[in-house]
């Protein structure tokens, strides 16, 4: 059992560094004129965060207990290929969600 | 679908409705989070003012993994937060379209600056070029209050529930799905593709990196790679 003190630590630090850092910019540039090196950096953050993120699930897929797993790539590069085609994320979901429980009913 | 960014009213029900498809992802990644945390010794009441307070799905896990862990509060203060640093990145890319809003409201948005209210508005706004401030505005306020009420009752319905959600849902998968839904549709140009390949190349080279920070580390190197490409195709069709 966790000691309740440590968790309620944790909690309130947790929600104030998490705000302070979404506050940050936003909060304190305000309207001032960022440099133009700086915001051309900026149009990549998407990218450049969100596949970073994906990579260790498709690789290291916890359920598998960490072996490449054919049904989550596969359904992976689906709900990639068509949300990159169709420009939409409603379409991604439904495509990566019908591939993966497809092939995990078929491969059983 | 005749929905017009460029009116305030339906720059709202734009951005609610650009986010409804992830219901299907919070839904069940609220209620997972809500089952661990009770499970690992949560109260009904810390685990919805942490989910309510934090609003940082992965970094509340990421603590309740390490607490479970026996790691020291600093160790795990410092791992999560590292998790969330991503968002200062978003914050940044959200100033020059929202930065000339009141500060109380660039405060609000703060609040509410998650994955998804940061990459379907960036996809708006670049997509429209032509949407004034209000609209912006408006177009985020939409993206969360799509959102938030769903991670709300959702956590608090896997809190309640607690048992474990049977393995033959794959909700491991939520996330990564969630991920390549926000993503995909930002890979505009060969430069995004760059971007996006130094970061998943990276992610898995800086792995072991302390307190996660290999996503960061990662994610400067994409972003350099981005504007370089960017900056290689201007040069080569100046001299065309």
């Amino acid at each position: 059992m966790t000691d309740p003190l440590k968790i309620w630590i944790i909690i309130f630090f947790l929600g104030v560094g998490t705000y302070l850092i979404r506050f940050s910019f936003l909060g304190l540039v305000g309207d001032r004129k960022l440099p133009k090196w700086f915001t051309q950096h900026l149009n990549y953050v998407g990218v450049a965060v969100m596949p970073g993120l994906i990579i260790p699930f498709l690789v290291w897929p916890d359920a598998t207990g960490g072996a490449l797993d054919a049904p989550r790539l596969i359904a992976a590069i689906a709900a990639f290929g068509i949300g990159m085609w169709r420009r939409s994320a409603l379409w991604s979901v439904i495509a990566g969600i019908t591939t993966l429980y497809t092939l995990m009913y078929i491969l059983g | 679908m005749n929905i017009n960014p460029t009116s305030s009213k339906s720059a709202f029900w734009l951005g609610y409705r650009d986010n409804i498809p992830f219901w299907l992802i919070v839904a069940p990644f609220g209620m997972l989070f809500g089952a661990v945390a009770t499970e690992a010794g949560f109260t009904i009441i810390q685990t919805m003012i942490m989910t309510s307070f934090v609003v940082a799905g992965s970094s509340q896990f990421t603590a309740l993994t390490l607490l479970q862990d026996g790691a020291p509060t600093l160790i795990i203060l410092a791992t999560s937060l590292a998790v969330n640093l991503r968002m200062a990145m978003y914050s940044a890319a959200l100033v020059p379209h929202l930065g000339r809003a009141p500060l109380g409201m660039r405060a609000l948005f703060a609040y509410f600056l998650v994955d998804q209210s940061y990459a379907t508005s960036i996809n708006a706004y670049t997509d429209n070029p032509e949407m004034t401030l209000i609209q912006k505005c408006r177009y985020f306020m939409g993206s969360f209050t799509c959102l938030l009420p769903v991670w709300l009752v959702s956590t608090y319905v896997g809190a309640l529930i607690g048992a474990k959600i049977p393995p033959e849902y794959a909700l491991d998968f939520a996330v990564p799905i969630c991920f390549i839904a926000l993503s995909a549709p930002m890979m505009r140009s060969l430069p995004h593709f760059m971007a996006a390949l130094v970061s998943m190349g990276g992610t898995l080279i800086f792995i072991s990196a302390p307190y996660s920070t290999g996503l960061l580390i990662a994610a400067l190197l994409a972003m350099i790679a981005g504007v370089q490409t960017e900056n290689w195709l201007k040069r080569r069709a100046d001299n065309d």
